[in-house]
């Protein structure tokens, strides 16, 4: 019984979602049905945009676009294909930087919580950090890359792309980390030392529990964040294969092709949303430490 | 208080001799909590706190759990300091707010204090599981403290104090977030917790009747600053023998009107009931 409602609900939660999506298209295609050719401008700057298949193909375009080659040579796989591949390239140099931003501000969190000092020392310039425009920090980030070397190892272009990621991942994990830490109650942190533990024991058995609520959303902003930054990083540094790199090589081709440009943007839709998903599973996995607060 | 027997530790529970704690406020005068408090509290024996909110009862209380530490005076526990005490785990502490930890069952907030100082899987499951039974939950071992009633969590925050068996209990105010009717329940069930674990409690309350029908001695504060205005042994017969008659029963009314005059000044025991408010 609960069980048969339980799937009536997600049933209807996808329906809710699809019809989100129609109703995008129904509304571009209706604007573009109804909108003037040449858009609304008003002294010079423009409104609305044109409705020109060029400047709005149809939905239907775009979709059967994809299925097409990417290009008119004969070897040329399809262009949903060519997508896909960047966009799986994307979300591994994506993930990288989400992982070392997550560990980055997870750090920075513990030692904020744990002195005070470090507090009002670091925090200041953690929320400065992000007022840096990342197209500045690109190309610095490469050159001092490319000067690293020891041993085997070198600095490749794609670990600057995942570098300016963290730097984007690392902010919304260190905040919303250090607000969870001190989270517990005055209570809850009495009782830890009534019961005579030490710091990394109240750590493991109140702080960080108590933190998960407060993480999750943050897991999910850095997430958003690393592949936003992982797109525009592709971009400002060059690296090649990656859905950013599409974006920009394709919306050349927008002059003839009005579908084309469309398929990598998608692509990166699509990457933010597994990237969201992925974080979605792993709150699945902390269910138990978002129970509701104590009614009490 | 010979109702019970000896205590093994030959030594005091409780002896506070002489504590003060002033409080600093920022950019203002100084407030004093607790002005020269000297208590003892025998093993075994249940002492209540009494008195209006800033009398510094639960800073009392805090002091003796080493949560806070006095400006003046000293304070041992079954002969040690405080803070020794506080280390060795010689006590067991409840609060008003039972403080569970959301995200573990009642039988995972029960063995905490267990499993934060080492005991091993087996041995904490089985005290849990007495304990429970003790406090009535046996079929709530699995549950969240959210799918619980206020009275409940509350039993499972006493349960959680007497985890490592401690021979003195420091409550503040457990009952005080509860209903009338749990809390006289809850009270019955302190009553009969207290006989089988024959462990001293200290007992912080603004209930009259709950402080009398608990106590072996009811220590009656003033505030501003707090004092000790008096303490009261009331010994309403042996721990195991109380139950709900009790509240009947004359002895029992005599105490309740006994602290009240304490609480609201000397006033005349001729007087009482004519006394212009």
């Amino acid at each position: 019984m609960t069980h048969a409602r339980r799937g009536q609900v997600r049933g209807r939660r996808i329906l809710t979602g699809a019809l989100g999506v129609a109703a995008l298209a129904a509304l571009w295609e209706l604007y573009k049905l109804l909108g003037p050719a040449e858009g609304v401008v008003v002294g010079g700057i423009t409104l609305l945009p044109r409705t020109s298949d060029l400047a709005m193909p149809h939905v239907w375009v775009m979709a059967a676009r994809a299925f097409e080659p990417v290009t008119g040579a004969s070897n040329a796989i399809p262009l949903w294909q060519a997508v896909l591949e960047g966009s799986l390239f994307t979300l591994g140099i994506a993930a990288v930087g989400w992982l070392a931003g997550v560990t980055v501000g997870l750090l920075l969190a513990l030692l904020m919580q744990r002195f005070r000092l470090a507090e009002s020392a670091v925090l200041p310039w953690i929320v400065l950090s992000q007022t840096v425009p990342l197209i500045a920090l690109a190309p610095l980030v490469r050159r001092w890359g490319s000067q690293i070397q020891f041993g085997e190892f070198t600095w490749a272009s794609w670990m600057s792309v995942a570098l300016i990621a963290s730097y984007l991942a690392f902010f919304p994990v260190a905040v919303g980390a250090l607000r969870g830490l001190a989270s517990p109650d005055a209570n809850h942190v009495d009782l830890m030392h009534c019961y005579a533990v030490g710091w990394w024991k109240t750590l493991w058995r109140l702080r960080l529990p108590a933190s998960i609520g407060y993480l999750l959303p943050a897991l999910r902003l850095a997430a958003a964040s690393a592949v936003i930054g992982t797109v525009v990083a592709e971009v400002s540094i060059g690296l090649r294969g990656g859905i950013g790199r599409l974006i920009v090589e394709y919306a050349g081709a927008a002059g003839g092709d009005p579908g084309k440009p469309w398929a990598p943007i998608f692509g990166s839709i699509a990457v933010g949303l597994v990237a969201a998903g992925f974080v979605a599973l792993i709150g699945l996995f902390l269910r138990r430490f978002r129970r509701g607060e104590v009614a009490a | 208080m010979n109702n019970h027997p000896a205590q093994p530790d030959p030594a005091l529970a409780v002896e506070v001799t002489g504590v003060s704690r002033v409080f600093t406020v920022r950019k203002g005068a100084d407030v004093t909590a607790l002005d020269n408090v000297s208590l003892t509290v025998a093993p075994g024996e249940f002492v209540s706190l009494i008195g209006p909110s800033g009398c510094g009862k639960s800073t009392l209380l805090r002091l003796i759990a080493d949560l806070d530490t006095p400006t003046a005076g000293e304070i041992k526990v079954f002969g040690k300091a405080a803070r020794q005490a506080r280390i060795d785990q010689d006590y067991g502490i409840a609060f008003q707010q039972a403080g569970l930890l959301p995200w573990r069952t009642v039988a995972g907030n029960i063995e905490l204090p267990l499993e934060l100082h080492g005991t091993s899987r087996p041995v904490r499951r089985a005290r849990a599981a007495d304990l429970i039974a003790l406090v009535g939950l046996s079929d709530f071992a699995d549950k969240y403290p959210d799918q619980l009633s206020g009275g409940m969590q509350q039993r499972v925050a006493i349960a959680r104090s007497l985890a490592e068996s401690p021979s003195l209990l420091l409550m503040d105010e457990p009952f005080g977030a509860l209903d009338e009717m749990t809390r006289e329940r809850m009270q019955n069930e302190l009553v009969r917790i207290c006989a089988e674990t024959r462990a001293a409690v200290v007992f912080v309350t603004h209930s009259i009747p709950e402080a009398v029908f608990l106590s072996d001695r009811v220590v009656v504060m003033s505030p501003r600053p707090g004092r000790i205005r008096d303490v009261l042994s009331v010994s309403l017969g042996d721990q195991a023998q109380r139950g709900e008659n009790l509240r009947e029963d004359e002895s029992f009314f005599q105490g309740v009107s006994r602290v009240r005059e304490l609480l609201h000044g000397e006033a005349p025991a001729g007087a009482r009931g004519v006394e212009t408010r």
